[in-house]
């Protein structure tokens, strides 16, 4: 995927902002790290040559660090963040399925962004809600008992709220 | 009160406390409405209490926004308690049981898990006036070594896995005379399925406080953190209030409870890799590197963060430092067995009706466990195994429902305590896929370092892909148990130590599974998806129904020239759709494995 000059400058400007606050000591690295992320959504490739200046260490280093920690996305994410639980209970009660129809539904794969960027798919290990397998997270909202004709539901749900959105913005023009 | 840890909310608590609030102030009724968090009761969820003068204090669950607003309207307004909705009462009382009366209630004994879901984890002064923070007052005014000594004879064991004698651990870090120690609380919980260490940050995050800092002062040390991981910002967030409070009351910061002990608490947040919760490996990401476990000793208790003595202990461990010191070690030892004294908590999940988090004395069975807490099998199916311990446990069949359960004894079964995590299987659950399962986890986890840990069990890993999916030969079950063998011997840390459990324990007890697979090429609990496909029983068909129809997802579903719905077999995705959507009185949708058994049938069929 490739970033547009606009995501470039607005990585550095970040990161920039971010380490003032921090001393260089490497225990810092990864808490500056999350909250790179906490603001961007993501840890581009730019502000890892700023993080890599500001603790002294190779720009590797702090690549093996973001590829390391699974919290990390290197990526944008999606306007839409999906997030299918594959935790042990939600695994048991068909996690693997649900993942199924939403990346044939996206027609991306768990780690991808769509082209468009509405969506991101990925996998959660556990949200805590095993009573409520198999769980699927849009943005922070955690829907329980997910099945495939409800992840079309889902989907269905969102167009609509797009099309409202669209037609009030065309209204307001 | 509503519940509003995790589980509560995910459940709609926060929508259910809004339709409370409004009620009440539409009618100008003054109550004090409080988020508090879990008492265990998840499968319940929201759950809502009400302590109104003059009643017993009464739990609600499966409150829903109509009964939120009704219990407003007859309870609160008026006096009608709707005992119909309640769960049970908190207090004995002439009309409804209380928790202890049920089954579940008879096998619980409460010490960490005491106070959660019954005071505000946000007002420190809820905790205190349970008792909370006089342990710290009174150890402060002895010496360390008197409450290393005390620690040490309760004989507890930390909870975070290993099941190491957390005494001992502080006596070793204690004997170094450096100037600056650390202790570290291990809130990482990286298991998938294990909910615990959340639960009590969330719903009383003090209690974890005063354990750390019982514990600083215990070993000499004035700066400690807890290591929360990233995914659970709820715990952060009470967490951070906490320690303020704490420090505005003077319980944390500079000469406590005027005395020249000194500790500050600060929260670095895991960046979500299983292997951090390993202490080594957590150290290392604390210093800013990848984290990976490294060789012991020295432990930690001796060269730690930054090369000094550090303690790491589990969330529930820190838990019940309190408790023993205001109630003394003999105390403590009157719970559980001689060896594993004190109470465990389960993450009860799976197949089971009830399910959520409980506290029980160690020792009890099995079967306590899943009848009456869990009060049994859901859908009545026959039970087949307790998975125990996460990904580093093993599963038990049926003849382990009368073991009692500790360290030792689930050591010995060829399981683990690990950090509680307990998955209830039915007969429709593959112990091959279950293997698979938690080995393509640890796969995915491990750190690479070690060359059996990463090689290995991707080997294992891909041998058993191959048996799910009907590809395996009767030689992989040797060549698995000799992988095994060789990535518990050939690993450096405990992830790769115990990554074959899941394996071992199923080859143990469910080898005939394993063989099903290989050499008839059918799944017997019906779950792999290779080998299984749906088949619609023509005679039992109605066939001006479409329920199946609209629910697949990929049209493959049509009707032949008798108005007959057919599968087509090489389309279906074998979603389960349509034997979820055929309605119950048909039933017409069955699996079938071998998946070769859909061609004899047709065939018989004509
Ligand atoms: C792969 C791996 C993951 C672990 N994850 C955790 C964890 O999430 N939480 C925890 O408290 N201990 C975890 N442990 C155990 C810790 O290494 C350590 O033994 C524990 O925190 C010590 O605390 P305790 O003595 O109170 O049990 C893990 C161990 C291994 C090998
Ligand atoms: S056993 Fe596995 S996870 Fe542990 S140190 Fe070795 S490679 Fe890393
Ligand atoms: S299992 Fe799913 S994909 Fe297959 S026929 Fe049924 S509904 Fe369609
Ligand atoms: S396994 Fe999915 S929420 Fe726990």
């Amino acid at each position: 995927m490739k970033l547009t000059n606009e995501e470039k400058t607005a990585a550095i400007e970040t990161s920039l902002r971010v380490l003032s606050n921090y001393n260089q000591e490497k225990g810092s690295l990864i808490p500056t790290l999350q909250q790179i992320q906490n603001e961007l959504g993501y840890v581009p490739s730019p502000a890892m040559e700023v993080v890599a200046e500001h603790f002294n260490v190779m720009k590797v280093d702090v690549y093996s660090i973001v590829t390391f920690y699974n919290q990390f996305r290197l990526t944008p994410p999606g306007k839409n963040q999906v997030k299918v639980c594959m935790g042990t209970a939600c695994h048991m009660r068909g996690g693997n399925i649900i993942m199924d129809s939403w990346k044939r539904r996206l027609e991306i794969d768990c780690g991808e962004t769509s082209e468009d960027r509405e969506f991101s798919l990925d996998r959660v290990a556990c949200v805590g809600c095993c009573t409520q397998a198999p769980v699927t997270l849009i943005n922070d909202e955690i829907h329980a008992k997910v099945t495939p004709t409800r992840v079309e539901g889902l989907l269905y749900a969102y167009q609509l709220d797009k099309d409202k959105e669209n037609k009030k913005a065309g209204e307001d023009n | 009160m509503v519940g509003a840890a995790t589980c509560g909310r995910a459940a709609g608590a926060q929508n259910i406390t809004k339709v409370i609030r409004d009620e009440l102030a539409s009618r100008q009724i003054e109550a004090t409405v409080i988020e508090v968090g879990c008492m265990g009761h998840c499968y319940a969820e929201p759950l809502v209490l009400i302590q109104k003068p003059d009643n017993p204090t009464i739990c609600y669950g499966y409150v829903s926004e109509g009964l939120a607003s009704m219990l407003v309207r007859e309870f609160i307004a008026g006096d009608d308690p709707c005992i119909e909705f309640a769960l049970a009462a908190m207090e004995v009382n002439d009309f409804i049981p209380t928790f202890e009366d049920f089954p579940r209630g008879m096998v619980e004994k409460k010490v960490v898990m005491q106070h959660c879901g019954i005071i505000d984890p946000e007002n420190i002064d809820h905790y205190i006036a349970n008792g909370g923070y006089e342990a710290l007052a009174k150890a402060i005014h002895k010496s360390g070594e008197e409450v290393v000594s005390e620690i040490k004879t309760s004989g507890l064991r930390g909870r975070g896995g290993a099941g190491f004698p957390t005494g001992v651990k502080w006596e070793t870090c204690r004997q170094f005379k450096e100037d600056v120690k650390y202790v570290i609380c291990n809130a990482d919980e990286g298991d998938p399925g294990a909910f615990m260490d959340r639960t009590l940050l969330e719903s009383n995050p003090h209690q974890v406080l005063e354990g750390l800092a019982l514990a600083a002062h215990a070993v000499g040390a004035s700066k400690g953190y807890l290591y929360i991981r990233a995914e659970y910002p709820l715990a952060v967030e009470r967490i951070e209030k906490a320690i303020n409070q704490a420090e505005e009351s003077g319980l944390l910061g500079e000469s406590i409870l005027g005395t020249d002990f000194n500790l500050t608490l600060e929260i670095f947040q895991g960046s979500g890799a299983f292997v951090c919760g390993e202490e080594t490996a957590l150290i290392a990401s604390m210093e800013g590197e990848p984290g990976i476990p490294r060789h012991r000793p020295p432990f930690p208790a001796e060269a730690g963060l930054w090369g000094k003595p550090t303690v790491i202990n589990n969330v529930k461990t820190l838990s019940y430092i309190p408790h023993i010191i205001r109630k003394g070690a003999d105390w403590f030892r009157e719970t559980g067995t001689p060896d594993s004294p004190g109470t465990a908590v389960f993450a009860l999940a799976g197949k089971v009706i009830n399910t959520g988090l409980v506290e029980v004395p160690m020792g009890v069975t099995l079967s306590q466990l899943v009848y009456d807490v869990g009060s049994g099998i859901d859908g009545g199916k026959q039970f087949k195994a307790v998975q125990i311990g996460g990904p580093s446990g093993g599963c038990l069949p049926e003849s382990f429902l009368e073991t009692a359960i500790d360290f030792d004894s689930l050591n010995q079964a060829g399981a683990m305590m690990g950090s509680g995590g307990m998955v209830v299987m039915d007969e429709d659950d593959c112990m091959v896929e279950i293997a698979r399962y938690f080995l393509d986890f640890t796969q995915n986890e491990s750190c690479g370092k070690c060359t059996f840990c990463r090689l290995g069990t991707k080997q294992m890993l891909e041998i058993l892909e191959r048996i799910t999916k009907g590809e395996g030969a009767l030689e992989d079950i040797d060549t698995l148990l000799n992988l095994a063998k060789n990535v518990k011997t050939g690993s450096l840390c405990n992830l790769g130590k115990t990554a074959p459990n899941p394996v071992l324990s199923t080859l143990k007890h469910f080898r005939n599974e394993y063989e099903a697979h290989i050499t008839e090429g059918r799944c017997p609990s019906l779950m792999c998806l290779n080998l299984i496909a749906y088949y619609i029983l023509p005679d039992k068909c109605e066939r001006s129904c479409d329920a199946c129809i609209g629910s697949c997802p990929v049209e493959s579903i049509f009707s032949n020239e008798d108005r007959i719905k057919v599968v087509d077999q090489e389309k279906c995705v074998k979603c389960k759709s349509c034997m979820d959507a055929c309605p119950p009185q048909y039933s017409a949708v069955v699996k079938l494995s071998p998946p070769e058994l859909v061609q004899e049938k047709e065939n018989d069929n004509g």
